[in-house]
C-alpha cells in the first residue's frame, strides 16, 4: 500500500476505535493518539519529501499510486504529493491536532464527525484524481452540517443549513465543471497530471468549452474560498460553529477552495484562466477590501474574524490569479499563515466565550488582567493578523504584494495597491477589538471571577503560536517547499498564454 | 574584515526579550531589570567598540568603506535580483546610529530602574524595551530596503505596546491605537514605494554603486538599475522615493501625519525619551538619508518639496509648542519641530556639478542633518528624562503644578538648563554647532529658507525657555508642593535617575568641540572628510536672535506673576485657543475617521453585506421555499383530485392529437 494512504487510514481506524470505546478518557486517548499520529505522519512526509527532492526526485508528484475504482468512467483512486500538498497536509495535521485538544470535553458523536471531517480533508490533499478529490471534498462538507447544527451556538440550525446549502450549491457547479473537464479533454482520464500533460503540454480542452467550465469550477471552489459575493455563509457559519469546527473550517476547509481553484481550474484550463482572470480579480479585490471594511464595524468577535477571513482568503485567490511564481508562492504561504492564525483566533475566541458567555465586544473589557494568558495569545494572534514581522502573516503578504506588483499589466498593479490598503484597515479592526475587550478596566463584575486558561487549553495555543512564529522567522524553508509545487503549475499556465 | 561580533548587537537584546517575555513572571523586578540593562550594556560596549574600530580605519581615499559582515537571503521572491535579505551593514551613518541608539537606550534602561520602581508590569516593560532596541538596531544596519521596512514595522509595534503600557487607562489605549494606525497608514506609502522601486529598478539593495565590501559568505547585493526606471518614465523614481518618504513622514511626524506623536506621550516618560524623541521618530530622517544617493541623483526637485514640508512642520510645531501647558506635550512638539529641521537639512541638498552628483558642498545638509540627529538625540533625551524626574516628583504633567522647582531639584535643573541652551543654539553646546550647519545649508539653498529656519530657531529658543521658566521659576504651586513634602517624597530624584541625566549632558556639553576633527570628518555625503567651518555671519545672527528670544522669554516668564503673558493671552484669545488646541487638526482626523470612514464606508458595506448580498441568497432560499409550498397542494393524497387531474390530462392530450 502506498504510504500516503495512511493519511486516510488513520482517521478510518480512529473512527472504528471511537465506535468501539466507551468513556471520556478512552475517547480522548483515541483522539490524542490518532491526531498525534496524523501530525507525526505529516511531519515525516515533509522531511522525506524534502530529502527526496534534494536527492533529485523531480517528478511533478511524488509517491504516486493508482488503483482502478470505477473503470467505465476512468475513476481511479490516485494519490501523490507535491510541495503544495505537503504544506497543506502539514497545516491540516497541525489544525486537527490542536483542534482535538480544544474540543477536549466533547462527546463521542462529536468526535466521530470531527474525525470524518479530517478524513475528507486529508483525502482531498493527497488525491490527484479529480473525482476522488471531489468525493473527499463532499466527505468533508457533510459532517460540517451536523457539527454546527447539533453542537453549535446561536441560530445554529439556520447557519448550518445556509452553510451546507451554499457549499452544496458550489459543489453542484463544481461537479459540472469536473465532468466538463473530463469529457472536454477526451474522456480518457480523471487524473489531473495526465490531463495536463497528455497532449504534450497543449490544453486538450477547446477554448469555448473552457470558457464554460472554468467559471463553473472556479466559482464552485471559490464559494469555499469565500469569493465575493458567495462568502456570506462564512460569518454565520463560523459564528455558530463550535470552536474546533470553526478552526478546522476556517483553517483548512477554506483552503480547499484556493487549492482547488489553482490545481484544477487554473492548471487544467489555462487559456480560460487568462481570458477570465480579470473578472475574478475584481471580485477577489473586492473581497479583500470589502471584508476588511466590514470587519471594522462588527461587534461579535467571531464575525470580526470571519470577515477578516474573507479579506485574507480573498488575498489568496487574488494572488493566484496574478499567475506568476512569486504571487503563487505567496498565496500558498498565505493559506498556511491564515490557516494557522485564524485557527488560533477561533481557539482563543472559543475559550474566552466559554468563560464570559458573550462574544459581544461591547460587553467585555479589561480581560488582560483577568485572563493574561488568553489575552496575550489574543494580542499575538491579532498582531500576526495585521502583519507583524516575525510572524507568518508578514511573510505571506509581502510575497504576495511583491509578486503581484511584478505583473506587467498596469491594471493588475493598480489592483495590487488597492489590496495593499488592506494592511491599514486590518490594523484598524484588530486594534479596535483588542482595545475594547482586553485593555481598559473590567466593568462587568461577573467577569472578575473568571479564570485563565487550563493546561489543556494552553497547549494548542502554544503549538499554534510556535508554528506561526516558525514560518515568520524562517520563511525560506516554507517558501522553498511551496515554491516547488507552484513552479510547474505556473509554468504550465504561462506556457498556455503564449 | 572582522566585524562578526556585530551579530551580537542584534542577538543580545532579543535574548533578553525572550527571557523577560517568557519567564518574566517568575523573575523579581531587580533581576528582570538587570537582565535587560546588562544586555543593553553589552550592546553599548560592542557598539562603541565597533565605532572605534570602524572610524579608526579610514580607507586609502579618505572615505570609510561600507562593510557588510552578514547578508543572507531570508525570503526568496524568485524574480531576478529581488529578494528579501537580512544582514548587517556598517557605514558611517549606521555606525553613528548604533552609538545613538545604544547610548540612549542604556541610559533609559538605567533610569527606568528608578522611574518604574514598583510598577506593575515592570518585567513586561523591560522586555518591550529590549525588543524595541533590537528592532531599532536592525533598522539602522539594514542592508536593503525591505529589511528596513520589516524592522520599521517592528519598531512601530513596540511603540504601540509601550505607549499602551498603562493599558487600563483609556487615554493610553486611544493614543497607542492612534499612533499605530496613523503610522500604518503612512507605511502603506512606504510599502507601495518599495514595490514601485523594486519593480522598476529590479533590486531592493542599498548597494547603489556596488561599492560595498562583503564578508566571505555574505550574499552580494545587486545595484538597483535606475536607468531602467528612468527609461520607463522620469517621474517614476521621484514618485517611488516620495512614497517612501510618506512612510518616513509618518514615523518622523511630519505635518499632517504628526498627530500621533503628542498623544504618544501617554506612555511612560523614559519611553518617550527613547522612542519618541531620540530614536524611532528619526527613522524617517534616517530613511531619507539612506536613500540619499537616489534622491539627489534622480529626484532633486522632489527633495526640495521635502524641505518645504519640513519647514512648514517646523513652524507649525513651534507655534503649537508655545501654547501648550503639559510639559511633555511641549517637548513633543519641540521634537516634531527639531526633526523637521533635520528633514529640511536633507531637503535643501543640491546636486553637485556634472560628473559628481554628490559633493560635500551641495550636500552639506546631509551632514548637517545627521549631526543634528546625533546632538538632538542626546539633548532631547536629557530633556525628556528631566521631565520624567519632575513628573515623578509632582505627579502631574501640567506646568501649573510646578514652578520654582529649581530649589528642590538642583541636578535636574542644571541638566535641563544645559539641554535647553543646546536646543536653543547657544554655544558651546552641541545644538549650536549642528543647528548652525542646518542654517548654513538652508541659506545656501535659498535665503528665504534660511531666514524662515532662523525665525523658527528663534521660536524654539522662546518656547523652550518658556517651558524652562514655567517649571523651574515662575509661579510656584506652593500648596501642592507643601502637601507633597508632607508625604515625604518630594525633591531630587534618586541617583539612578540623575546619573543618566548627567551622562547625557556630558555629550551635549562636549560633543560640539572636543571631537577629534569635526563631525563632518566622520559623516558626510560623499564619505570624504568635510571640515566644518563656522560661517560667522550665520552663527552670530542665529546666536543673537536666540539670545533676544531668550531675553524675551525671561522678561515674560521668569517672575512669579506674569502680567505680560496674561495680557498677551487676553489680547489674542482666539490665536491662543487655536494654538492650544493644535489648530483643531485632531478634530479633523476624528471627523474623517468616525464620520467618514466608519459611518460612510464601513457601516454601509456591512449593511450591504447583511441585507443585499446575503438578502439575495436568503431571497433565493425563500423563493425556492415558496415554489415548493405552491406545488405542494398537488400532492394532496385525495383520490378524487388525482382522478380529476388525470381526466383533464387525457382530455387535453386528445385535443392536441385531434388538432
Amino acid at each position: 500500500m502506498n504510504f500516503l494512504s495512511i493519511f486516510v487510514l488513520i482517521p478510518l481506524v480512529m473512527l472504528l476505535a471511537l465506535w468501539l470505546v466507551k468513556g471520556q478518557n478512552a475517547i480522548r486517548a483515541v483522539m490524542a493518539v490518532g491526531s498525534t499520529a496524523l501530525l507525526g505522519l505529516a511531519v515525516y512526509l515533509t522531511v522525506i519529501f524534502l530529502s527526496d527532492r534534494a536527492a533529485g526526485a523531480d517528478a511533478p508528484m511524488l509517491y504516486t499510486a493508482s488503483f482502478d475504482w470505477f473503470t467505465p468512467l476512468h475513476i481511479k483512486y490516485s494519490v501523490g504529493v507535491d510541495g503544495i500538498s505537503v504544506a497543506m497536509l502539514l497545516l491540516s495535521g497541525v489544525i486537527v491536532f490542536t483542534g482535538t485538544f480544544v474540543s477536549w470535553d466533547m462527546c463521542k458523536e462529536y468526535f466521530l464527525w470531527f474525525t470524518l471531517l479530517s478524513l475528507g480533508v486529508f483525502g482531498f490533499f493527497i488525491s490527484v484524481d479529480m473525482f476522488t478529490m471531489f468525493m473527499f471534498y463532499e466527505v468533508a462538507l457533510i459532517p460540517m452540517y451536523l457539527l454546527i447544527g447539533v453542537w453549535g451556538t446561536g441560530k445554529k440550525e439556520y447557519s448550518a443549513m445556509k452553510l451546507t446549502l451554499m457549499l452544496m450549491g458550489g459543489s453542484a457547479f463544481l461537479m459540472c465543471g469536473i465532468f466538463g473537464i473530463f469529457y472536454g479533454s477526451g474522456g480518457q482520464t480523471m487524473n489531473i497530471i495526465e490531463i495536463a500533460t497528455q497532449t504534450g503540454g497543449a490544453t486538450a480542452i477547446a477554448l469555448p468549452e473552457q470558457l464554460v467550465w472554468f467559471p463553473m469550477t472556479f466559482v464552485g471552489f471559490g464559494v469555499l474560498g469565500a469569493l465575493f459575493p458567495f462568502h456570506t455563509w462564512s460569518p454565520d457559519g463560523h459564528a455558530s460553529a463550535p470552536t474546533a469546527v470553526s478552526m478546522l473550517h476556517a483553517g483548512v476547509l477554506m483552503k480547499l477552495g484556493g487549492y482547488g481553484c489553482f490545481r484544477i481550474a487554473m492548471y487544467l484550463m489555462p487559456e480560460a484562466a487568462h481570458e477570465l482572470a480579470w473578472i475574478f480579480l475584481i471580485l477577489t479585490g473586492i473581497s479583500v477590501v470589502y471584508g476588511a471594511f466590514s470587519a471594522c464595524v462588527q461587534t461579535d468577535l467571531k464575525y470580526i474574524n470571519a470577515y477578516s477571513s474573507v479579506s485574507h482568503c480573498g488575498l489568496v485567490l487574488f494572488a493566484l490569479l496574478m499567475m506568476n511564481e512569486t504571487a503563487g508562492t505567496g498565496a500558498i504561504i498565505q493559506m498556511l499563515s491564515h490557516g494557522l492564525m485564524t485557527a488560533l483566533f477561533f481557539a482563543l475566541i472559543g475559550m474566552i466565550y466559554g468563560r464570559t458567555h458573550t462574544r459581544d465586544i461591547r460587553e467585555m473589557s479589561g480581560l488582560m488582567r483577568i485572563m493574561p494568558f488568553l489575552a496575550v495569545g489574543y494580542v499575538i494572534a491579532g498582531l500576526g493578523n495585521l502583519g507583524l514581522p516575525g510572524l507568518s502573516g508578514f511573510v505571506a503578504e509581502m510575497t504576495i504584494f511583491v509578486g503581484s506588483f511584478q505583473h506587467e499589466d498596469t491594471f493588475h498593479r493598480v489592483f495590487t495597491i488597492l489590496a495593499c490598503s488592506s494592511i491599514v484597515t486590518t490594523a484598524v479592526y484588530i486594534l479596535r477589538m483588542i482595545g475594547k475587550i482586553l485593555y481598559g478596566k473590567c466593568t462587568n463584575e461577573h467577569h472578575l471571577a473568571l479564570t485563565d486558561a487550563t493546561a489543556v487549553e494552553r497547549f494548542p495555543v502554544i503549538v499554534l503560536i510556535c508554528c506561526i512564529a516558525a514560518i515568520g522567522l524562517a520563511p525560506f524553508f516554507v517558501s522553498g517547499l511551496v515554491n516547488d509545487g507552484v513552479v510547474p503549475i505556473v509554468k504550465h499556465i504561462l506556457a498556455a498564454a503564449v | 574584515m572582522d566585524y562578526q561580533y556585530t551579530l551580537l548587537i542584534l542577538c543580545l537584546p532579543i535574548v533578553s526579550f525572550l527571557i523577560l517575555g517568557l519567564a518574566g513572571k517568575w523573575l523579581s523586578h531587580r533581576v528582570a531589570g538587570l537582565i535587560g540593562t546588562l544586555s543593553i550594556g553589552a550592546v553599548a560596549v560592542l557598539s562603541y567598540y565597533t565605532a572605534f574600530a570602524y572610524f579608526g580605519a579610514r580607507g586609502a581615499d579618505g572615505a570609510f568603506a561600507t562593510l557588510v559582515p552578514y547578508n543572507f537571503e531570508w525570503l526568496p521572491f524568485y524574480i531576478g535580483n529581488l529578494h528579501f535579505d537580512m544582514g548587517i551593514m556598517l557605514d558611517p551613518i549606521s555606525v553613528m546610529m548604533l552609538i545613538v541608539i545604544s547610548t540612549v537606550s542604556l541610559m533609559v534602561h538605567i533610569y527606568s530602574f528608578g522611574y518604574m520602581h514598583g510598577e506593575r508590569g515592570f518585567q513586561r516593560y523591560y522586555a518591550f524595551l529590549s525588543l524595541f532596541t533590537m528592532s531599532m538596531l536592525g533598522l539602522v544596519v539594514a542592508t536593503n530596503i525591505f529589511q528596513m521596512y520589516m524592522f520599521w514595522e517592528l519598531v512601530g509595534v513596540c511603540s504601540y505596546l509601550l505607549i499602551g503600557f498603562y493599558f487600563t487607562e483609556n487615554p493610553a489605549i486611544a493614543a497607542s491605537k492612534k499612533a499605530f494606525i496613523v503610522t500604518r497608514f503612512a507605511d502603506l506609502g512606504f510599502l507601495v514605494g518599495i514595490l514601485v522601486f523594486g519593480y522598476y529598478t529590479g533590486s531592493f539593495s542599498f548597494d547603489f554603486t556596488e561599492s560595498f565590501t562583503y564578508a566571505a559568505g555574505a550574499l552580494h547585493g545587486v545595484a538597483p538599475d535606475a536607468s531602467k526606471a528612468v527609461a520607463a518614465g522620469g517621474f517614476i523614481l521621484p514618485t517611488a522615493l516620495f512614497l517612501m518618504f510618506i512612510g518616513g513622514a509618518g514615523k518622523s511626524a511630519m505635518f499632517p501625519l504628526h498627530i500621533w506623536l503628542p498623544d504618544a506621550m501617554e506612555g511612560p516618560t523614559p519611553v518617550s525619551a527613547l522612542i519618541h524623541a531620540a530614536t524611532m521618530v528619526v527613522a524617517g530622517v534616517f530613511q531619507v538619508a539612506r536613500m540619499f544617493p537616489m534622491w539627489i541623483q534622480y529626484a532633486p526637485e522632489t527633495l526640495h518639496y521635502v524641505a518645504w514640508i519640513g519647514a512648514f512642520t517646523a513652524f507649525y510645531a513651534a507655534a503649537v509648542a508655545m501654547a501648550q501647558s503639559d510639559i511633555k506635550r511641549v517637548l513633543a512638539f519641540s521634537t516634531i519641530s527639531q526633526i523637521a529641521f533635520m528633514m529640511v537639512a536633507l531637503g535643501v541638498c543640491m546636486p553637485g556639478h556634472e560628473g559628481a552628483v554628490i559633493d560635500n558642498h551641495g550636500s552639506l545638509g546631509y551632514m548637517a542633518s545627521m549631526y543634528h540627529l546625533f546632538t538632538h538625540a542626546m539633548f532631547k533625551a536629557t530633556l525628556f528624562l528631566c521631565a520624567g524626574c519632575i513628573i515623578h516628583a509632582v505627579h502631574s504633567n501640567e506646568m501649573s503644578a510646578m514652578g520654582g522647582m529649581r530649589k528642590y531639584m538642583p541636578v535636574t535643573h542644571i541638566t535641563f538648563l544645559i539641554a535647553t541652551l543646546a536646543i536653543s543654539g547657544i554655544p558651546p553646546f552641541s545644538g549650536f554647532f549642528s543647528k548652525d550647519e542646518i542654517l548654513a545649508a538652508s541659506f545656501a539653498y535659498s535665503p528665504v529658507m534660511g531666514w524662515v529656519m532662523t525665525a523658527i530657531a528663534a521660536m524654539t529658543a522662546f518656547y523652550m525657555f518658556r517651558l524652562y521658566y514655567g517649571i523651574f521659576w515662575g509661579t510656584e504651586n506652593k500648596e501642592l508642593h507643601e502637601e507633597l513634602k508632607a508625604h515625604g517624597h518630594f525633591g531630587e530624584a534618586p541617583a539612578v535617575m540623575t546619573l543618566p541625566l548627567v551622562l547625557l549632558t556630558l555629550f551635549t556639553v562636549f560633543m560640539g568641540w572636543t571631537l577629534p576633527g569635526t563631525f563632518g570628518s566622520y559623516v558626510s555625503a560623499t564619505g570624504q572628510p568635510y571640515e566644518i567651518h563656522l560661517d560667522l555671519q550665520i552663527a552670530v545672527t542665529s546666536v543673537v536672535i536666540a539670545c533676544v528670544s531668550i531675553a524675551l522669554a525671561t522678561w515674560i516668564y521668569v517672575r512669579s506673576s506674569q502680567p505680560v503673558a496674561e495680557r498677551m493671552k487676553a489680547a489674542m484669545p482666539r490665536l491662543h485657543e487655536w494654538a492650544y488646541r493644535r489648530f483643531y487638526l485632531d478634530e479633523v482626523y476624528q471627523f474623517v475617521t468616525h464620520r467618514i470612514i466608519f459611518a460612510l464606508i464601513s457601516t454601509p458595506i456591512a449593511w450591504f453585506d447583511r441585507h443585499i448580498v446575503d438578502g439575495a441568497l436568503n431571497g433565493l432560499a425563500s423563493g425556492a421555499n415558496y415554489i415548493g409550498e405552491s406545488i405542494r397542494p398537488l400532492q394532496s393524497g385525495r383520490l378524487q383530485q388525482y382522478a380529476y387531474v388525470f381526466l383533464m390530462g387525457i382530455v387535453i392530450v386528445f385535443f392536441i392529437m385531434i388538432i
